[in-house]
């Protein structure tokens, strides 16, 4: 065990894993942490804290992280090049995991043009590649990355993001194993809508075996509504959603939308899940629907969630 | 063919509207002149293939000039006619003198008065 | 060369308000190359400047020198005799022209009149590029002459990330993905798999991040 946390547990056991998304508020309202939490309690094995997600300002993810752990969750602290220097980064890992957190999702972050801040400075002293080994060396070696004993490494399951929807296609494949190079324990991916095309970036994976040295979570998020396909499709870079995913959308009544949405995610969880070899779990990110994530989790079949010790 | 256009326009030959310099525009205006414009070829009948677009585009950098002065940008304009279109030159001349004679005088000259 | 903007006319009016005589100085340098601050561009804001003074009947003590470099003392000593003599000084060379200026001539008032953006170079007439952060330590030929440093938005050694889209930037469709150029040209050139390559950690202390830089050449001083 690396870190011994409950995603580790309930990958190494050989089950299929689910993981969540919460974002933290823009303030510091902990009740609004908490209630989103109890949505997801005991339906995902863990759940991601993301960290000034589009470079808008929230509360800390660390802070919404231990928010979790007091609620009995276990959360994966998403943490973003964009924002710190090495030395924040190194800190911020020690801080977070004497608190008692085991998993870390290592980013490069979304430039901060996009965001609420777009005068702000940005850091990119590492990017996510090297922020895994970073931690990697912190955790095996027990040394920072300027060579210096710890006093006190951070056990933690270290993870990575990985955009199959991406620019250039066939690149894609070599980054995420650049990922699982510098030490990926696991991968989550970005929001999966075209099931042909990762279809194809998992074979290609499989064939380079990937798969047997890190846990590839496949991304779901559900569409919500016509317009969320749409805008999802026009203004997010780097997401596709096809054609005939909007037209189903667009065939039920505008309040139906909403349910076909989580019909459309139950299938593609199954699917995934049934024929694409090397698939280790899903991560769901039901952005601002938390309430909904039993249902699809539910309707696919993968509740409870397995007890692992 | 003899046509008339007004008397108070001063015209500066050049061989090409392209030749036309930003310098050459302020400085007119610098010097007191009221409005200002640059007749060149018709768009497509350049002899050097995109001097008038050039000198259009320099008339569009000083307009942006002049705004920042507060200067009425449309003391300069450029216009496009063929050589051949003696008309048309008189009739722009007469137009163009027109509307800088609703502008007034330049506020570089009436303050010079003052 | 080093690129630049002209800083709007207004900015410059509110400068030099109430200033008798004012000096535009140009440079011969880089700000000639890129349009911005050589002979030409001096006449020109100067005129526009004089122009302004005319409107509100103010003398128009403007006058227009150009350097050959500003960045160089030899040269900003020419002015010697007349700098001081100046109520203001405006500077349209890079950032290096108004320090060097406002150094050699304690008591005069200097201004920028450009705004110093980037290391680039010329597209085609009119546009330019940014190319080179100035990191102190040059690596590009691993990345098939793309400078992943200066490019990427995110200054990602490991890139592309997952916002490339089209080959264009997340930022904006303005903006190439130089990832995306940098595996098309290493693909080309059959060298793929030296991007496979985990890139450690860079060592910033040659950029700006390890203070303001110096270079001493023994061999050259006096």
């Amino acid at each position: 065990m690396k870190a011994g946390s409950n995603l580790e547990k309930v990958l190494k056991a050989g089950h299929f894993a689910v993981t969540g998304e919460l974002g933290p508020p823009r303030g510091n309202n902990a009740e609004e942490v908490r209630h989103k939490a109890h949505f997801l309690k005991g339906v995902v094995d863990s759940v991601n804290i993301t960290d000034n997600q589009t470079a808008v300002v929230r509360m800390a993810s660390w802070a919404a992280c231990k928010i979790l752990i007091d609620e009995g969750l276990e959360p994966n602290y998403q943490m973003v090049c964009r924002d710190r220097n090495r030395i924040a980064l190194q800190s911020d890992i020690l801080g977070a995991t004497a608190l008692g957190i085991k998993n870390v999702l290592c980013l490069s972050g979304d430039h901060q043009r996009f965001g609420d801040h777009p005068e702000g400075k940005n850091v990119y002293d590492l990017d996510s590649v090297q922020l895994i080994t970073v931690f990697k060396k912190m955790r095996d070696e027990g040394k920072f990355l300027n060579d210096k004993e710890l006093d006190g490494a951070p056990g933690v399951f270290i993870g990575a993001a990985a955009n199959p929807f991406a620019d250039p296609f066939d690149f894609r494949v070599t980054r995420l194993a650049k990922k699982i190079a510098a030490g990926a324990d696991f991968i989550q991916t970005q929001c999966i809508y075209n099931l042909p095309k990762f279809r194809e970036y998992m074979k290609r994976a499989v064939d380079k075996g990937l798969h047997e040295k890190c846990a590839i979570l496949a991304g779901i998020t559900p569409l919500k509504s016509v317009g969320m396909a749409k805008y999802m499709a026009k203004f997010v870079p780097g997401m596709d959603v096809p054609e005939e995913l909007v037209k189903r959308l667009q065939g039920v009544d505008k309040k139906a939308q909403g349910d076909e949405g989580i019909k459309i995610a139950i299938e593609m969880i199954q699917e995934i899940r049934e024929t694409m070899p090397g698939v280790a779990g899903v991560h769901v990110m039901a952005i601002e629907w938390e309430h909904r994530a039993k249902e699809i989790v539910e309707g696919a079949g993968l509740l409870p969630r397995p007890v692992v010790d | 063919m003899r046509l008339q256009y007004p008397s108070n326009i001063k015209v500066i030959q050049l061989p090409c509207s392209g030749r036309v310099d930003i310098l050459h525009l302020l400085k007119a205006f610098e010097d007191g002149a009221d409005g200002v414009y640059v007749a060149g070829c018709k768009e497509g009948d350049c002899h050097f293939l995109t001097g008038n677009f050039k000198a259009r585009r320099k008339v569009n950098y000083v307009k942006q000039v002049l705004t920042a002065l507060g200067i009425e940008p449309e003391r300069i304009e450029m216009f496009n006619m063929s050589s051949a279109e003696g008309p048309r030159f008189a009739q722009v001349a007469r137009e163009f003198t027109q509307k800088i004679q609703e502008l007034g005088p330049s506020p570089v000259k009436t303050a010079k008065a003052a | 060369m080093i690129v630049g903007d002209s800083k709007p006319l207004e900015e410059i009016l509110e400068m030099i308000e109430g200033k008798d005589r004012v000096l535009v100085l140009g440079c011969r340098g880089c700000v000639t190359v890129c349009n911005v601050g050589g002979e030409k561009e001096v006449g020109i804001l100067a005129t526009a400047l004089r122009i302004a003074r005319k409107m509100r009947g103010l003398p128009g003590h403007i006058e227009e020198r150009t350097l050959e470099r500003q960045c160089d003392p030899e040269y900003i000593e020419e002015l010697a005799d007349a700098a001081e003599g100046y109520d203001a000084i405006v500077s349209i060379a890079c950032g290096v022209g108004p320090q060097f200026v406002a150094e050699r001539f304690p008591a005069a008032r200097v201004y920028p009149g450009i705004n110093t953006t980037f290391i680039g170079g010329a597209l085609e007439h009119g546009v330019w590029s940014e190319r080179c952060q100035s990191c102190g330590n040059c690596l590009v030929h691993h990345f098939g002459g793309l400078c992943p440093i200066a490019r990427c938005s995110k200054s990602l050694m490991n890139g592309p990330c997952g916002g490339s889209a089209n080959k264009k930037c997340e930022i904006s469709p303005e903006v190439d993905c130089v990832w995306h150029l940098i595996v098309e040209k290493m693909e080309a050139m059959g060298r793929l798999e030296e991007l496979e390559r985990v890139w450690p950690v860079k060592n910033w202390i040659t950029s700006r991040d390890g203070g303001p830089r110096r270079r001493v050449r023994e061999d050259l001083k006096q």
